[in-house]
Parts: structure tokens; sequence; C-alpha cells
């Protein structure tokens, strides 16, 4: 394990009370509304602010044990934290910021600098190496900030909404990078594509708890509250384009409106997916035969869960639950608009 | 970042009222400034510049000056750091205490720290013990403590006003990257702070060039060690030697000017870059 | 604000409008050395008992201030200065009305602390610079004099600081910040029991104190008269001037 935490922490009068495992080299993605608490358990994690209760080890070391009088400043801690407000330091050039972490870490002015040109083109930015922190855009500035806390390379990556103002290119480019940082990450973020692609693990926050924890299928398969069934009520796919056809890897073949090239991620509504009992003739391009793995009903609609050969969601009233006879095991048809497709690329 | 919308393109033109009133305080200012330079004796002036005793005043000025500014440097930037940073019970008080040099009469204060640091002062009986320090009279140390006392405040609350400004934020993220307490203060609070260190120290030198009462007062008027500038030209004016007091004070102005001249643009310039930085990127 | 405030405030205003009385008297402005001040004050209030429709306002200061304050234009109406030289450019530029005579002269006094730290007994005991010595600056006529009675005795003295007026001096030595300090003899009484005299024998040196009147108003001739006079004089002994 990188992460074991138990958090009982207050700013103000708000406090949180959140316990998470996470092991080496995993993704763990914190989401919930504004003001659940995501920022401050991440700052407790960085030690930026004091636990009242509870336990902190971060790579082996017991960084917060306020029963022991154990409290690690952040420095001394096997951390580095991206913040949302990227905090670039203004009187030091893009290289120099990225390069901070590593001088900080002990190495030489050379190879930190060498490290930082490496991170600096990691996200694109290269060519930025002298400028002022003033002089970037605001996406430019986030993807400087992501390097700096990257360059550190440490033990467990603490990012807070990292790809927030980064325009849906660069938000790819930066994806992969974040899937390929070795570290421990914890990831703060509003964005449904972004936790089913990088995290292993969802730690759903609201009110300064923990709701529900577990990957981002099983939490997309059972929201517990309202706001989670909002954020993940998304089906994603993935697969390889070629012109408008989508090769996805359960064997179908799907028809976009978006000409792509490449592996790409094909995501849809749960109501954008029609059922019925026979094959439809309709102008949906795509149709296809599947099984109901699961049926579950919610308060004025009922979420079916269908499986092979495109896992995916559908919402259906309940009424037509009776009428199509749909239960776990059952067969029917599903329908989807070739306009009702998103296409990125993976 | 807000938009750059505008609402109207105010009045160019000034209201008149103002700029009378504006004008007039320049003449206040600077009239007295054309009197004694349409009085100095320009032809005789450079002999008297290069006079002995008065290049001994202008450097007696300089090494007092330099010396008093990195006092209240070394001194005032933890005091300001403790008055920004730190809260406790009597800080207002605290603030007050170390303003009020900048009020107080500089004689006042020259008998003020005989009190303190006087063969009967205070700590005058420890400085003795201790360091065999006698008297203060005559020597530059005694002339720095007194141009000290008058020109700390104001690199305390320049400095403090920085502090107070700088945004604490980028410090934590710079903990957050790996940087010790040390490291942060050197290569963040430090740099970052420099432009109100370098004005907050600039003032307090141009005050400690100008010192006068709570020099001659506590230390003294000795040539070669207390005698500074301004002492010299009081001198010259109660000797009667009107001529050579406006010469020293041309002297003594030309310095002023240029380092309140080199003082302006670090003065009125904000860091813009601090700005822009810490308020974009908000999450929706 | 209420009635009460209102009325504090106007009587505040009234207060600050009107400043010191004297209206409807005869104003004579003297223009006199710092060394004078003492002795001046009692002599305008003898002067004002005498006569009462005049209000003598005094300005004291270094005679070389004075004298170039006068050479400015100042409106003084009787100048006494504490030497020759400043009186002596004043009636050179033309701005008296009347001849400059001899009111008075001054000793020079060495003063230590009361409890005498530095043990100083005699003139020749300040060529120890281990002392913490205070003077006059040479260019003030304190100064002048400390240096001349230093030279008739042979005496090398370094002062460690060389202030502009000779109450500065005395204001050393009375904080005990000084182990010696060389005023004027009428300066003694400004020091109280805080500083004691050390005898200086016989001195042939001495400042002489001339008053002129800078105006021709007779107020200004009245007042000069008034200074040569039986009380003026009587006034001035009791300072510690001496007869000229």
């Amino acid at each position: 394990m990188s992460i074991q935490a138990e958090v009982h922490a207050a700013t103000g009068d708000f406090s949180i009370h959140a316990a998470f495992d996470a092991p080496t080299g995993s993704c763990t993605a914190i989401v919930g509304p504004n003001g659940a608490g995501k920022t401050t358990l991440v700052h407790a994690l960085a030690g930026l602010i004091p636990l009242r209760q509870g336990r902190i080890v971060l790579a082996g070391q017991v960084v917060d044990d306020p029963a022991q009088g154990i409290q690690t400043p952040p420095d001394r801690r096997p951390i580095a934290l991206h913040s949302q407000h990227n905090l670039l330091f203004p009187h030091l050039s893009v290289v120099d910021n990225v390069a901070f972490g590593p001088r900080c870490a002990g190495l030489a002015a050379r190879p930190a600098r060498q490290r930082a040109e490496e991170w600096l083109s990691r996200v694109g930015l290269a060519d930025l190496a002298e400028l002022r922190p003033a002089q970037l855009s605001g996406g430019q500035a986030q993807r400087v900030g992501l390097a700096r806390a990257a360059a550190c390379e440490p033990n467990v990556l603490l990012l807070d909404e990292s790809l927030a103002s980064l325009d849906a290119e660069t938000r790819t480019d930066v994806r992969h990078l974040l899937a390929d940082i070795e570290a421990t990450r914890v990831l703060i973020t509003h964005d449904p594509v972004e936790t089913r692609v990088l995290a292993d693990q969802l730690l759903v926050m609201e009110k300064g708890e923990i709701v529900q924890t577990g990957t981002p299928e099983e939490v997309a398969a059972d929201p517990r509250t309202p706001w989670t069934a909002g954020l993940l009520d998304i089906n994603l796919l993935t697969g390889t384009a070629a012109g408008t056809e989508v090769a996805l890897e359960g064997g179908l073949t799907l028809t976009t409106a978006t000409p792509m090239t490449g592996p790409v991620l094909v995501t849809f509504s749960p109501a954008a997916v029609t059922l019925s009992t026979v094959e439809p003739h309709t102008s949906a391009r795509n149709t296809w035969e599947a099984e109901v793995a699961r049926i579950q009903p919610e308060s004025d609609r009922v979420r079916v869960l269908l499986g092979a050969p495109v896992p995916c969601q559908a919402w259906v009233t309940p009424q037509a639950v009776g009428e199509l006879g749909l239960r776990a095991g059952s067969r029917c048809w599903a329908a989807l608009k070739a306009t009702e497709l998103t296409v990125r690329e993976a | 970042m807000t938009g750059r919308a505008t609402p109207k393109e105010p009045n160019r033109r000034p209201p008149i009222a103002v700029l009378v009133a504006a004008i007039i305080a320049v003449a206040v200012l600077a009239l007295p400034l054309v009197g004694l330079l349409q009085r100095t004796p320009w032809s005789t002036l450079g002999t008297r510049l290069g006079e002995t005793a008065t290049l001994e005043a202008l450097r007696v000025s300089v090494v007092v000056s330099l010396l008093a500014a990195a006092v209240s440097m070394v001194l005032g930037l933890p005091l300001a750091w403790v008055l920004a940073r730190l809260t406790f019970r009597g800080r207002a008080l605290v603030r007050a205490v170390v303003l009020l040099p900048m009020v107080l009469p500089p004689v006042v204060g020259g008998i003020a720290l005989f009190f303190a640091l006087g063969r009967k002062g205070l700590v005058g009986r420890a400085l003795q013990n201790w360091f065999g320090i006698d008297t203060l009279i005559g020597t530059t140390a005694g002339a720095v403590i007194a141009a000290a006392f008058v020109s700390m405040p104001f690199f305390v609350i320049t400095a403090e006003a920085g502090l107070r400004q700088l945004d604490t934020r980028l410090e934590s993220a710079a903990s957050t990257l790996g940087a010790g307490r040390w490291t942060v203060l050197r290569r963040i609070t430090l740099p970052l702070l420099a432009p109100s260190l370098a004005a907050g120290a600039t003032l307090s030198w141009a005050r400690a060039l100008g010192e006068f009462g709570a020099t001659i007062t506590f230390a003294g008027n000795h040539p070669g060690r207390t005698r500074t500038l301004p002492l010299a030209i009081a001198q010259a004016n109660e000797a009667g030697q009107p001529e050579a007091a406006i010469a020293m004070s041309v002297l003594l102005i030309g310095v002023s000017l240029l380092i309140l001249i080199g003082l302006r643009h670090r003065w009125i310039a904000p860091r813009t870059t601090q700005q822009k930085n810490s308020s974009e990127a908000s999450p929706s | 604000m209420n009635r009460l405030g209102l009325g504090v405030l106007a009587g505040v205003l009234a207060w600050l409008v009107t400043g010191c009385g004297g209206e409807g008297k005869t104003a004579v402005t003297v223009y006199a050395a710092a060394s004078l001040s003492e002795a001046f004050e009692d002599l305008a209030a003898e002067y004002e008992a005498a006569n009462p429709d005049a209000d003598v306002k005094l300005n004291f200061a270094g005679s070389a201030r004075l004298a170039a304050q006068i050479s400015a234009g100042a409106r003084a109406d009787v100048f006494a200065s504490a030497n020759g030289a400043n009186m002596s450019r004043v009636v050179a530029e033309g701005r008296t009305a009347s001849l400059p005579v001899l009111f008075a002269r001054n000793r020079l006094a060495l003063v230590v602390p009361a409890d005498n730290p530095g043990n100083v007994t005699e003139l020749e005991d300040l060529s120890d610079d281990s002392l913490v010595l205070a003077m006059c600056a040479p260019e003030v006529p304190c100064g002048a004099l400390a240096r001349a009675v230093l030279a008739d005795a042979g005496v090398t003295a370094n002062p460690d600081t060389e202030e502009t007026s000779v109450r500065a001096v005395l204001t050393k030595v009375t904080l005990g910040e000084a182990d010696a300090g060389l005023v004027y003899a009428t300066d003694l009484a400004a020091g109280g029991n805080k500083v004691a005299t050390v005898p200086l024998g016989p001195q042939i040196r001495v400042n002489d104190y001339p008053v002129v009147a800078v105006s021709d108003r007779a107020v200004a001739a009245d007042f000069v008269d008034f200074i040569l006079g039986p009380d003026g004089q009587r006034i001035l002994w009791s300072h510690g001037f001496d007869f000229p």
C-alpha cells in the first residue's frame, strides 16, 4: 500500500472524515460536488492541513499521527502537489519553476534543469522554457504546474483538477501522460471520462465524507447518490476508428458522425439508447442484439445494464420494462443514433 | 480573469480644481528648493564641495546612512515578519511603538536614546560591563544607532506591507514541492519580497541620510566620526556661513534626489505577474 | 453632534484662532543670543511691568542665525549678540538704527556632572583623551572663547562632540553623558544641582555682548536704554553676566 489514510481534519468550521487505501502505482480519483472537501483531503495528505485525529501513512512513512504527536511538514513527505491554482512562482522562468522540485531534492543545477526540460517537453511546452509565468495562457500555466509537480518524481503525486482548463486535444495528451506516470496518483476531477480512463479506484465525497468507493465501473453501475449518478451517467467504449466507422473491442462496429482515425473513446448517454424486442427498422445507424445483465429500478426510471457484445447502460421507463419483458438474462435489441455519439482520441 | 470590457472611456479632462490644488502643492514643496538653488553660489560650488571638511562630512554621511540602512534591514525584516505573520495580543501596540520614531521629534529620540543606551541609561551599564563601551558620544556607532532609530520604521512598514501582499499559497506550494523553511525563505519569500525590501531599504537609507536631530543629540558632532552633512550644514548655518551651508545642502539634495528617483520605479510598479498567475484557472 | 460638543468645538476654535493676547499694546521684537535666554526673559518681564503698554516679543537663537535673519529682512527692533562679529555684519549692512553698545560680558565655565565621574579638577585635566568632553564648535562664540582659553593655558583638548549651541553642551553634562563641558558662567544656573563647577581662576578672556536698536522706533531705543540702565544691569548681573 502506498497510501493508508484515515483523515479527520478541519478548515475553519468545515470538517472532513475520510479513510481510504491506495496500492502502490495506482490512481485514485476523488469526485464530488463543490465544497465536498476534496481539496481539504488532498491538502491533508500533503501536510498543508494538520489532522485532528487519524493517521496517514505514505509509502511506508507515518507522516501524520496526532496521537503520537507526529506531524510531518509537506517538504518531508514523499509527495508533490499540483494545486488547482497552479501557483507558479512569478519570479522564476518556466524551466526554473519546473526545476524547483528537483533542486529541492538535492539535484545539482544542471541535471535539475535537464529533468525540467524533459518534463516540459512531455507536456508539450519545451519551447516556452524561458518565459515567465505571467506570459503563459491559463492552459499553458496548468501544464507547467503539472510538469513542476511531476518533475519531483514523488512516490505520491497529488493532483487537484490538473486538467480543468485544458482544451480537448491537450487534455488527451496530458491524460496519457498521467496514465504513464509511475507514482501513486490521487486526482481530483470533475470529468467523467478522466475518471473512467485514469482511475483504478474512485472516491465519491459529499459534505466532508466519502460516500462511495469502488472501481469507476462499480460506482457507475450503482451510483449511491444523485450527484454521482449525474456525473457518471455516461457510457464509455473504446475502439479503433477508420473514418466514421469505429470497431469496438467487443467486436461490434459503430457508425459515428465524426470521422476519426486510430484509437478512440466513444461516449453516449444512457438516454440515447432505445430498446426493443425485435430488430428495429429506424433511422438509427447502430443496432445490435444484447443480453440484459441487470435491471436496476431507480426513483422514476429503470437502469438497464446490457452485457455482451457492448457493455453499456440504458434508461427506460418502468412501463417499458414490463412491455418489453426485460429481466436479467433476457435478450433485446438496442438502437443508437450516430449523432448521439461523441468520439474523441483515446 | 475578468473581461476587458471597460464600461465607458472616462472623461480625459481632469477637474480644474484638482489641477490647481496639485500645482499649489508642488509649489509648496518645490519652491524652497528653487529658492535654495537660486541662491547657490554656483561659481564657487566646486571649490566648496572639494573642501576636506565637506568631503569628510559626505563620507561620514554615506557610511553612517548605509550602516543604518543595513541595521534597519537586518533587524527590521524579522520584525516585519512577526508583525505581518503572527497574531498575538498587543500587536497593534507593538506596531505603534515601532512606528513612533517617525512622528517623534528627532531631538526627543536622541534624549530617549541616552536614557536607554547612555551611561545612566537602562542598558548603558550593561554596555559598559560587557562590551567596555563607555560612551557612544562622538562615535560612528552612536551616529549609526541614532540614524537607525529614526529610519528603521520606514523599512519595517514597507517590508510588512510587502509581506502582507505576498501570496502565502506560493510558499505552501514550494513546501509541497520539497522546499524546507529556509529554502522557501531564500528562493520564494525573499525574491518575491525584493521590490518591497528595496523600497524599504531605500526609504530608510534616504531618511538616515537626512537625519540630524537624534544624531547631534545622542552621538554629538565630531568631525570624521559623527559629523554628517546635515550636522555640517547646521554648523555652517549657525556659524554665519550660509554659502557653505547652501553648497552642502545642494550636495545632500542631489544625493537624495538620486536615491528617490531610483526608488520611484520599484515603489510604483506593482508585481503584475503574481496577480495574474494566482487569479486564473478557477474551477468551474 | 450635540450642543455641548458644538460649544467645546467653538471654544477650541476660538482659542486656536486668537492665540496669544497683546492687542492694543506696543510690541517690541527683541532678537537675542541663546545664552541670554533666562536673563532677557526677566528683563522683558520687568520692562513690561514698568511699561504696561509694552509687549516684548523675544526670539532666541544662535547669534549668527539671528544676524542672518536680520540681514534677510526680519522685522527685529532690537538685536543682542553674543559676539562682535555677528553684530558687525548687521551694522555693516546698514540694517541698524543706532551704533552697537556693549552691555554685558560672559566668562567661560568648566562644568562636570555632580558626581564628577572623570575626576576633573582643573583645566589641564581636559587634555586627557579618555575623558568625554563636550564643547561648542569653533564657529560659534562659546566655542571660540573656549578654544582661546585653552590655548592661553597651553592645554590641547580633543572634544568628543562640537555642539552648535552652548545649551547642548550643558545638556550632555547634565545627563551625565559627558564628563566635562565648557560653557558660559551664565549657563550654570540652568544646570541646577546636576552639575558642579570647576574653578578656572581669574580670566582675561571674556565674551562681549553688544546690543543695537535695529528699527528706528522709539520703543527700540527705549528698550536698549533699559538694558544699559541700572535695572537692566542688575538683572543681567543676577544671571551671572559681568558688567562691560
